[in-house]
């Protein structure tokens, strides 16, 4: 090939070529030297007359090379030796930017998953969540069957059961869908084969699992003979038909389901029979994809058409909720709302921190290129052309970006890796599916090319209007540095964007540190928790009182135990919570639309309030004579009291009814508390006897005298060895409920870790930020500092020569990111409970974390201004 | 002042028409090889001395002759006892001038008749 010989043949061009020139000089020199010039004359003639020897040179060997490429090389290499000379700089702009980048790529990479990816399934982009309040399963059936506008309707719940394989058995998640769910996903088996809607025949007609191929790998070892073979869900047998595809997790993208079973098979498997209930709302999404050429708005005109006929022809079962559509992957509306809204905040942020650093480096290159303006002219009067030395410098910022953007995506995926295979919860299969692909390294890469671009682009101006013969014969600070008003801005922007970091940051940590000691309506220290689901250990019918009852009085028994109860879902424990419509006494039209209200409502045995630490106000709590063939009576909150009774000193005594129409008549009145979250107003709860109002799956809350704090796990193996005592079989989850209780703190808790992580990198840039304006003004200025001090000055006038601007610039920058802060800590209140902005701590505490960071990075600086010698600085010129 | 630098620079780095001294030099070598000097001095005597070329500016021409292979060149001993590198016209550098030179004096043609509207061109 010519162009792999030019290469070989390149040095030998060169060389010829000087050699050739060298020849040529020498020549007329002779030639002029014969005229009659001396030797020195006609040489230094000679080289007039042939022009720029380097220039010439350089422009013939372009000749040969590929332009674009090779010139670039060059600079690179250019670039890499001035970057190896200053590695100080070097160093802490690559760091500085892998922070930066880093963090933009961390939180990218979380957004690009949970919202912006679409969901692993196929044609993700017709695929729809229908939402309509909760749904029965009849209502499902009827929504398949009267919609026009989806291909088809799937349905599924969420539960646990327990799966033996003949070993060891062992809790499971499953979901419970409807026959048509993987055809309605358009999804294929890894093997085997998947359940249809041709599967289902009624009730209890489909004995089927499915695996997930995560569950098939982790407890049958890639085994491809199980499937045909009969497992026991609850102790029924079920036949295995196949396993999912790796990968497949359904439509809710951070819950991993472990089986999947046909719905129709929910009454066996969990021992209720709410499957033709049309007022058992247990349906946790209806997803379809839409048919070709229907829009989403079409879609819901559609489904409201179903929803009015729906409530004509259930007028009592039907809620009020319309449908809506949302996009799948978040549970709907119900997350993707929040975390859209957390991610695109935290988005801003760390795209304010980019910003932030780039300002940064930007006026670092400035003041590094206004410290080699000397060079700078000196190339230019030597004939190098402005836009080769913006290409160098251009090469230089690209550089460090680049290095910074690979070293902040090496750390920002192993973070993101961690946080894939990290569960927040123990009891739940969710996690954060948020592995990086292709387009977090995109973004990586673009962010790294425009920050370079950004950051280099500050320079530009200085060296295009550079004279170079002012330069060379005034010394640098001639020319240079004189105004700093675009450094100026970038600063008090930069310390502005850090300051709204570290309000928020300090908002967010006040909140979660007031809800983790607010009142929850029960005191969840000293209490332990213990999960038991009779009907995953076998028992049904009279058999689960009976037992629950056994249970409490063993662990009663305990030495230490204060108090045990028992209810069928613990406050503020995620999912969710039970509710249930109530009407005021004088209703007898029980169509939702007359529910005086919805409150929460939990079935509790009579030791519950004491073993919670809920403080009865009024009135009695239940007994054990308060069961099926007594009146049906009820414990209410205060909420509930004002709301639905109208009065509170009152309340004990007064009926209201239930959804079935049964007066309950209240016997007790307990303290007001928070039930599905803590940012949620007061609400109105009600406590129902469990033996009037039975449940298989209840939890035990089991409190002891002493403090629990130390040693929770002496308790938890009493606990464990008394229920094993009474049955081997049962599958057992004890816990401190203060423990449990973490996850409804997650998610205030990842708000405040992310923004403190963010306000500490504000932090480290403004201190950098203020010690580079600092340290080089202090610097530029020595001289003047010199003369100011041999003048009389007093150390007091020094430092404010010195560094009055540097504190005004941080003065400016605090006061905007203060109020912009509090003004963002609004929209902060949603997520962190109790996060208020008009929180004097708060306010003190970032004043002071600004002065602290002002002082911290001017401190070095004033020290070397305050260090000036007179004479010493006055003798070097 | 900046402004002087830049007109300079600009002035440096053009030196004739583009093209315009590819085509002198493969015009000279078309008669007889010569090395670089030769050349300008037999440039600069053709024209003249009215065409004063910064002799340098040559080399990157004939770079580019050499690189189109329209000349070849070769370390030779000349007459005075010098070495030298003495380039030589191609086969394709012979069949080269023709076409650029008729479009060249077109060119050159619509230049003289704007700058000088009233005379006729002699040639």
């Amino acid at each position: 090939m010519d162009w792999i010989a030019q290469i070989f043949r390149r040095r030998k061009f060169s060389e010829d070529l000087s050699e050739e020139i060298r020849l040529h000089i020498e020549e007329r020199a002779e030639q002029l030297m014969r005229d009659g010039m001396s030797a020195e004359e006609a040489t230094r003639a000679a080289r007039r007359a042939f022009g720029n020897r380097t220039l010439l040179e350089e422009r013939s060997r372009e000749v040969w090379q590929w332009p674009t490429l090779e010139s670039i090389w060059a600079d690179v290499r250019f670039a890499l030796r001035q970057l190896r000379k200053s590695s100080g700089f070097t160093s802490a702009a690559v760091l500085t930017l892998a922070l930066a980048i880093g963090a933009n790529a961390v939180v990218f990479g979380v957004l690009n998953a949970l919202i912006l990816r679409p969901l692993n399934v196929p044609q993700a982009e017709s695929l729809f969540v229908i939402q309509h309040g909760s749904d029965s399963y009849p209502d499902y059936l009827d929504l398949r069957q009267r919609n026009r506008s989806f291909d088809d309707v799937a349905v599924f719940a969420i539960r646990q059961s327990g799966l033996d394989t003949g070993k060891d058995p062992s809790n499971v998640w499953q979901y419970e869908t409807s026959g048509n769910y993987f055809d309605v996903l358009r999804i294929q088996p890894y093997i085997g084969r998947f359940f249809h809607a041709s599967d289902e025949h009624g009730p209890d007609s489909a004995p089927y699992v499915v695996l997930s191929y995560a569950y098939w790998h982790n407890h049958f070892q890639d085994d491809r003979t199980v499937v045909g073979s009969v497992v026991r869900l609850n102790k029924h047998p079920f036949t295995i038909l196949g396993v999912a595809p790796p990968g497949f997790q359904g439509t809710i993208l951070f819950f991993a389901s472990d089986i999947f079973v046909p719905i129709v098979n929910h009454d066996q498997l969990s021992g209720d029979k709410i499957l033709s209930a049309r007022e058992s709302r247990w349906m946790f999404e209806t997803v379809g994809h839409l048919k070709p050429g229907v829009t989403p708005a079409q879609a819901i005109a559609d489904l409201n058409s179903v929803d009015s006929y729906l409530k004509k022809s259930y007028p009592k079962e039907e809620g009020n909720e319309p449908y809506t559509l949302a996009r799948p992957g978040l549970h709907g509306d119900y997350l993707n709302g929040p975390t859209r809204a957390f991610l695109t905040g935290l988005m801003l942020l760390s795209g304010l921190i980019l910003l932030a650093a780039c300002a940064n480096l930007g006026s670092l290159f400035a003041a590094r290129a206004a410290d080699r303006s000397r060079e700078v002219a000196l190339r230019l009067a030597l004939g190098s052309s402005r836009n080769r030395i913006l290409r160098a410098l251009f090469t230089e910022s690209l550089l460090l970006s680049l290095a910074g953007g690979a070293a902040g995506l090496v750390a920002s995926i192993l973070l993101l890796r961690r946080l894939s295979v990290w569960q927040p919860f123990p009891r739940f299969p969710l996690h954060v599916p948020v592995s990086p692909d292709a387009s977090v390294y995109l973004v990586a890469l673009v962010l790294a090319l425009v920050s370079g671009v950004l950051f280099g682009i500050v320079p530009v101006h200085q060296i295009l209007r550079a004279n170079p013969y002012e330069i060379v014969k005034a010394g640098s600070t001639g020319a240079f540095g004189r105004r700093t008003t675009v450094r100026d801005v970038l600063l008090v922007v930069q310390i502005a964007i850090c300051a709204v970091l570290v309000t928020s940051s300090m908002v967010a940590v006040r909140g979660l540190l007031r809800s983790m000691h607010s009142n929850f309506g029960f005191d969840p220290r000293n209490a332990m928790l213990a999960d038991t689901d009779l009907a995953t250990a076998g028992y049904t019918g009279e058999r689960v009182p009976a037992m629950q009852r056994r249970m409490i009085d063993a662990l009663e028994a305990i030495p230490g135990v204060d108090s045990v109860g028992s209810v069928n879902w613990p406050p503020l424990e995620p999912p969710g919570g039970w509710q249930g419509m109530v009407y005021t006494d004088t209703t007898t039209d029980l169509s939702p639309s007359n529910a005086a209200a919805d409150p929460y409502l939990y079935n509790v045995t009579p030791g519950y309030f004491r073993a919670s630490g809920t403080s009865l106000l009024a009135g009695r709590a239940f007994t054990w004579q308060d069961d099926t063939n007594a009146p049906r009576v009820a414990v209410v909150n205060r909420e509930f009291a004002s709301k639905i009774l109208g009065s509170v000193p009152d309340a004990v005594g007064r009926y209201f009814k239930l959804h079935d129409g049964s007066r309950v008549r209240v016997v007790g009145l307990v303290e007001d508390g928070k039930y599905l979250n803590l940012t949620e107003g007061q609400k109105p709860a009600m406590f129902l006897p469990l033996l009037q109002s039975p449940a298989s799956w209840t939890w035990l809350v089991v409190r002891s005298k002493r403090d629990l704090t130390r040693d929770p796990q002496q308790l938890a193996a009493a606990m464990r060895s008394v229920l094993r005592g009474i049955d081997p079989a049962m599958v057992l989850a004890i816990r401190p409920w203060s423990t449990e209780l973490g996850g409804i703190l997650f998610p205030s808790r990842m708000a405040t870790v992310s923004l403190g992580v963010l306000g500490l990198m504000g932090g480290m840039l403004s201190i950098t930020g203020i010690f580079g304006m600092a340290a080089y003004s202090v610097s530029k200025r020595f001289k003047e500092l010199g003369i100011r001090v041999a003048l009389g000055a007093q150390r007091k006038e020094v430092l404010q020569a010195a560094l009055g601007r540097a504190f005004k610039l941080l003065a400016i920058g605090s006061g905007v990111g203060l109020v912009l802060g509090l003004l963002g800590t609004k929209v902060l209140a949603f997520i962190v409970y109790q996060a208020t902005p008009r929180d004097p701590l708060v306010l003190a505490g970032v004043v002071l974390a600004m002065t602290a960071l002002g002082l911290l990075a001017t401190w070095i600086p004033a020290r070397r201004a305050l260090s000036v010698n007179p004479l010493v600085m006055l003798r070097e010129d | 002042m900046p402004v002087v630098n830049k007109a300079m620079t600009e002035a440096n780095s053009r030196d004739l028409f583009p093209g315009a001294l590819e085509m002198m030099i493969l015009e000279s070598l078309r008669r007889v090889p010569a090395h670089g000097y030769a050349l300008v001095q037999h440039i600069q005597q053709r024209s003249n001395n009215l065409l004063q070329v910064e002799e340098g500016s040559l080399y990157p021409a004939l770079q580019r002759l050499l690189k189109a292979k329209l000349v070849k060149a070769e370390w030779q001993l000349s007459s005075t006892n010098r070495r030298v590198r003495t380039y030589q016209i191609t086969v394709r550098g012979l069949r080269r001038p023709e076409q650029q030179i008729s479009s060249f004096e077109r060119m050159f043609e619509g230049i003289s008749l704007v700058l000088n509207p009233g005379k006729a061109i002699t040639s």
